[in-house]
């Protein structure tokens, strides 16, 4: 018993540690995986499923194989101290990597997930077995598998409420793999009685090695990560799902929350006040008594809680593709608090759907010269004579809030077509608003926007307004009649506002010089200039 | 018969569709992963061949009789533009006779309930301002918003194909466009601008009268020699006498040809070729004419002229015989039909006959039509199709160029495919594509029969082999799969067709039989089709004393 004469009861109280921070450090990749793989496939509940059988399964076999090692179990010990370092430390920056493409990415997730599994499993048995020679074996497995549980709930309540919102899950990661690499280092020092004095300093070189590196990959963490969201984001995620239509990512910092969607943002808590005062009141405010509005994109229910503030609003209509953008203030009660949960009022009805294809389905069905076609599956055709319209179903005012056109089936959203088959749902005193990204930042697409709505035969009245998180942003007013010189909020008006004056209200209309206009074709469907020229001026930022 | 009764083995039959000997050996060695569902489509075969073999259904009895002023034999564009005709100068006594269950010929559409789809020609460019008769008709159709003053129309833009409208699947990944643009030298772009220059030139070619070089419909063409002679030699060989040898060049080419005429540029006769190219602009350096289309391609027209010729319109009822009775030139003609619902013989007196069926049908239906008008059908060569309809529980994932209108799959035989839910603005969800593949084999009737022998699963694991290629997890998203073969899809414009005696004259009526078809023009399009039907419709109006609103001079 020479040997556990100089292993003293200290040391052994350490590496009890080992084992929760090893068994913290695994399922905190086990985590990673689970989340990375719901933030990309969607489905959380089978992403976690499959995350956690190949893990529990790769434990299994680790600690199988482990029985195949009878020779320098210490050394082994920290080889699979050192290699988990690695492969867990790197698995998220490798995931977020593979994000690009899906069928890569489920091949990297599970091998990656199997492989720390396996090692994980290898690790509990051989401590165990260096271990036995010093205690008794109850003893044994009661400890080290009470640390390895208490590490897991350990880890579990850390991950969620530390690790992702302060850290993110690339940093969360490398650091992981850090404690792993240390565990490892130290590993050479605690079990220094138990190693050969051969290839020691190779083995303490390789853990220096493992740990500068994953030093290194901490401090260039954005860098290395170029692809991963939360470089492209800036901040910590908080909340992430992949909808059949779209990615939505919520981040967060001291300050407030993002909305970011396929990661563009789409507003901060900080201001996004001055975005939907200035996207909603002109338009709004122009309208005597405002009784039905339609509210095109806008599944956040920000600018419904602007429009909720007029009392005449008996019915608000909003069209937004994404049921999971619509419910999303359910799952992110941050949201709700800020939109006052508008969406649940009363007064508000939701219809999930492409805003072309309802737009187009609602508008009056028309043919020229008395054609008898069914028209449910084309696009509306004609614009031939006026029927009765039944005012009963005309809009008031419309708050147009759809993503920027950076896509082809976005940019049909802001083309002739479009704006066309809108008018017919519109009353002829109407007055609608549109957002229409920067025109500082990209002044064509800004004046395609204008000039297509004009082509349309709308006045338009371009206005702007500062909003810090995205810069100097743009809007038109636009209505079938002309629009007023002067704008003034409504009388009827309720709560405060945050931003809007009666004269800053009309100080938005007035326009610096180098948001002067410039020439830009008509967008149209079968030439979707705007996304053309909105890839141009955004891309060349990028 | 020994050759002809080979069954091909799927493999083989991937190998022939797809020409990709790589997977003979590789990737579908074990059993293919078929769609849940799907069934094999075609046009009616027995009524046809047994009117091949000479049978002789039994005469109608004598209330089966109908006495009509015009018989209009075939339901696809050709007869119901004839229709259409007849009725705008206010001829209203005709019926249209068509063998399928669906009007439409090679422009029937589909319907599922998500979106019509098309079963064949699914695009019409837009008309230049000579052809004023098509303009009426998409006028009528509440296409045009209004004319120009050069009198071309101004398309409602619902109608004109939505952007993006072309993609091309080349070294892994989609590009904007047809041409194959990635990786291209500065040679190739070279002989694309020489070869673009070259079409300019024919586009701005005038004959002494004044007529283009090539335009469509193809009677409005010159017919001076030097542009004749193009029909002389291959479209290949036309680009290797330019000294052209650019593969992406040549692959443009032949794309096209396969696309419009179902025939490599090897087989094309360069005077079609060039067609393709020259008609289609306005001008010297103009873009191609934009394309109309609409969820179900021309089965929309289809719908239209369908609609107007309303219950004259009679599906279901084959023509079996036509009697010319040209003893007597004032005795009726008789045309003899089986209606496959009832399964009776009918018979119809008619004054005047349009067949506006192709022409191989003309000498097995029309009774003693080689003897008295000494002209054959066997110059004209049809070649087969095979279009499936590939119903998609959600889209594909994309990562590069996103899903458009018409999707081209660089390294294979098949044309891709067209999404029919893009024209109606429909960008998320489950969707219809429809897969097209001309049988550019030489022998026709060898390809005609192995297409018709072979099975929905292995026709269904051809077209998703090929899909597969572009997008990996294809197989997963299938809920359906419909196959139509079309045994006789498009008359082939082979070197020397085009300018032969054979195609002038058919066009040439036998008594009181008119003779419409786009086989006529030697080149299956909507254009031509639409074109004989009208000609065709006036020559019966001048025949019966009625006043054409316009008259097209039979060339």
């Amino acid at each position: 018993m020479k040997s556990a004469d100089s292993m003293n009861r200290a040391p052994l109280f350490l590496l009890y540690l080992n084992v929760l921070i090893i068994a913290s450090c695994g399922l905190v990749y086990e985590l990673l995986a689970g989340t990375l793989a719901s933030y990309l496939l969607g489905d959380s509940v089978t992403q976690f499923s499959l995350v956690i059988g190949v893990y529990l399964s790769a434990l299994g076999a680790g600690a199988w194989i482990s029985r195949f090692v009878d020779q320098r179990l210490a050394r082994c010990f920290i080889e699979v101290e050192l290699a988990v370092a690695l492969v867990g430390g790197l698995s998220a920056p490798v995931l977020f990597l593979a994000f690009s493409s899906v069928g890569a990415f489920r091949v990297v997730l599970y091998g990656i997930v199997f492989a720390i599994g396996a090692l994980v499993g290898l690790e509990l048995p051989l401590l165990m077995r260096l271990l036995k020679e010093h205690l008794d074996f109850e003893d044994l497995v009661s400890r080290v598998l009470a640390f390895d549980y208490l590490g897991a709930l350990f880890a579990s309540l850390l991950f969620p409420m530390f690790c992702v919102p302060r850290l993110g899950l690339v940093r969360t990661s490398l650091l992981c793999g850090l404690l792993n690499a240390a565990v490892g280092l130290w590993g050479t020092y605690l079990l220094r009685p138990l190693l050969s004095s051969r290839g020691l300093s190779g083995l303490r070189g390789r853990a220096c090695l493992v740990i500068g590196l994953l030093i290194v990959g901490i401090i260039k963490a954005d860098s290395l990560t170029t692809l991963a969201e939360e470089r492209v984001l800036g901040e910590p995620v908080v909340h992430a799902e992949s909808t059949p239509y779209q990615r939505i990512v919520l981040t967060q910092n001291a300050r407030g929350f993002q909305l970011h969607l396929n990661g563009h943002l789409q507003f901060n808590s900080v201001d996004e006040h001055r975005y939907h005062e200035a996207l909603v009141h002109p338009a709004l405010s122009s309208v005597k008594s405002p009784r039905r509005v339609l509210v095109l994109g806008g599944g956040d229910g920000l600018a419904v809680r602007e429009i909720l503030r007029y009392p005449s609003v008996e019915s608000i209509t909003l069209v937004d593709l994404d049921p999971g953008m619509t419910s999303l203030a359910d799952r992110f009660p941050p949201l709700a608090e800020l939109s006052r949960s508008s969406l649940k009022e009363r007064r508000v009805t939701i219809i999930n759907e492409d805003a072309f294809l309802w737009v187009g389905r609602v508008a009056r069905p028309e043919s020229s010269k008395g054609v008898e076609t069914d028209h449910s599956h084309a696009l509306p055709e004609g614009s031939g004579r006026a029927t009765q319209r039944d005012d009963a179903t005309l809009f008031d005012s419309a708050i147009i809030d759809f993503p920027d056109p950076g896509t082809f089936s976005v940019g049909k959203l802001y083309s002739t077509r479009f704006y066309r088959m809108l008018r017919e749902r519109l009353t002829g005193d109407a007055v609608i608003s549109v957002q229409c990204t920067s025109p500082l930042v990209a002044p064509q697409s800004y004046w395609c926007i204008v000039k297509t709505l004009e082509a349309v035969g709308f006045r338009v009245r371009p206005y702007h307004a500062a909003v810090p998180s995205f810069g100097e942003w743009g809007f038109v007013l636009a209505s079938p009649r002309p629009l007023p010189e002067t704008l003034s909020l409504s009388s009827e008006l309720r709560g405060p506002s945050r931003f809007l004056t009666d004269k800053i209200l009309n100080s938005l209309f007035d326009l610096p010089l180098d948001l002067a206009r410039v020439e830009a074709e008509v967008n149209r469907l079968n030439n979707q200039v705007l996304v053309h020229y909105y890839d141009q001026e955004w891309g060349s930022l990028k | 018969m020994g050759i002809a009764e080979v069954t091909l083995t799927r493999r083989e039959l991937i190998a022939i569709l797809l020409g990709s000997p790589a997977l003979l050996t590789t990737g579908c060695s074990t059993v293919p992963h078929l769609p849940p569902a799907g069934e094999l489509l075609g046009q009616s075969l027995e009524i046809g061949h047994r009117l091949r073999d000479g049978f002789r259904w039994p005469s109608p009895d004598t209330d089966q009789w109908q006495d009509v002023g015009v018989v209009i034999v075939g339901g696809g564009v050709a007869g119901l533009s004839a229709a259409w005709r007849l009725k705008q100068n206010g001829c209203e006594d005709f019926v249209i006779l068509e063998l399928e269950s669906q009007p439409g010929g090679t422009s029937r559409s589909g319907r599922c309930e998500l979106t019509p789809y098309p079963w064949g020609a699914h695009y019409l460019p837009v008309p230049l301002p000579h052809n004023r008769d098509l303009i009426r008709l998409l006028e009528e159709m509440g296409c045009v918003e209004s004319l120009n003053p050069d009198g071309s129309p101004v398309i409602a833009e619902q109608f004109l194909c939505r952007d993006p409208d072309e993609r091309v699947f080349v070294n892994g990944q989609w590009i904007e466009g047809l041409y194959p643009s990635l990786g291209a030298s500065n040679d190739d772009f070279a002989q694309l601008a020489a070869f673009r220059q070259e079409i300019d030139r024919w586009t701005a070619w005038r004959d002494t009268a004044g007529r283009r070089a090539f335009s469509i419909p193809i009677r409005h063409s010159t017919d001076d020699a030097e542009v004749l002679e193009l029909d002389k030699l291959s479209m290949a060989e036309w680009l290797r006498q330019h000294e052209w040898t650019s593969p992406r060049l040549h692959w443009l080419v032949d794309y096209s040809c396969r696309d419009d005429y179902g025939l490599t540029a090897e087989q094309t006769s360069a005077w079609a070729g060039v067609l393709y190219f020259a008609a289609r602009l306005k001008e010297p350096g103009a873009d191609h004419q934009p394309l109309m289309t609409w969820p179900h391609g021309n089965g929309r027209i289809i719908e239209y002229l369908a609609s107007q010729a309303d219950t004259r319109l009679k599906p279901g009822i084959a023509v079996t015989r036509i009697n010319p009775s040209h003893e007597n030139p004032n005795a009726t003609l008789e045309v003899l039909a089986f209606d496959t619902a009832s399964e009776q013989p009918i018979g119809f007196h008619a004054k005047s006959v349009i067949f506006a069926a192709p022409q191989f049908l003309a000498p097995r239906l029309i009774d003693g039509f080689a003897e008295r008008t000494g002209r054959s059908a066997d110059p004209f060569e049809y070649g087969s199709w095979l279009v499936a309809n590939v119903h998609l529980r959600h889209r594909p994932r994309e990562s590069s160029f996103p899903l458009s209108w018409d999707n081209v799959i660089h390294d294979s035989r098949s044309l891709g495919y067209v999404v029919a839910t893009h024209q109606s603005g429909d960008d998320h969800g489950p969707t219809v594509l429809t897969w097209y593949h001309p049988l550019c084999d030489d022998d026709v009737k060898a390809a005609r029969q192995q297409l018709l022998k072979a099975k929905w699963s292995d026709l269904a694991d051809v077209v998703l082999t090929d899909l597969e290629h572009p997008h990996p997890e294809i197989r997963e998203l299938v809920t359906r799969l419909d196959v139509f073969r079309w045994g006789h899809a498009m008359i082939r414009p082979r070197p020397g067709f085009i300018t032969s005696r054979h195609r002038r004259d058919a066009a040439q009526p036998d008594g009181r039989i008119h003779f419409a078809n786009t086989d006529l023009s030697g080149i299956a399009l909507f254009e031509e089709a639409f074109d004989h039907g009208l000609r065709a419709a006036d020559e019966v109006l001048v025949a019966q004393n009625s006043r054409p609103s316009s008259l097209i001079p039979c060339r």
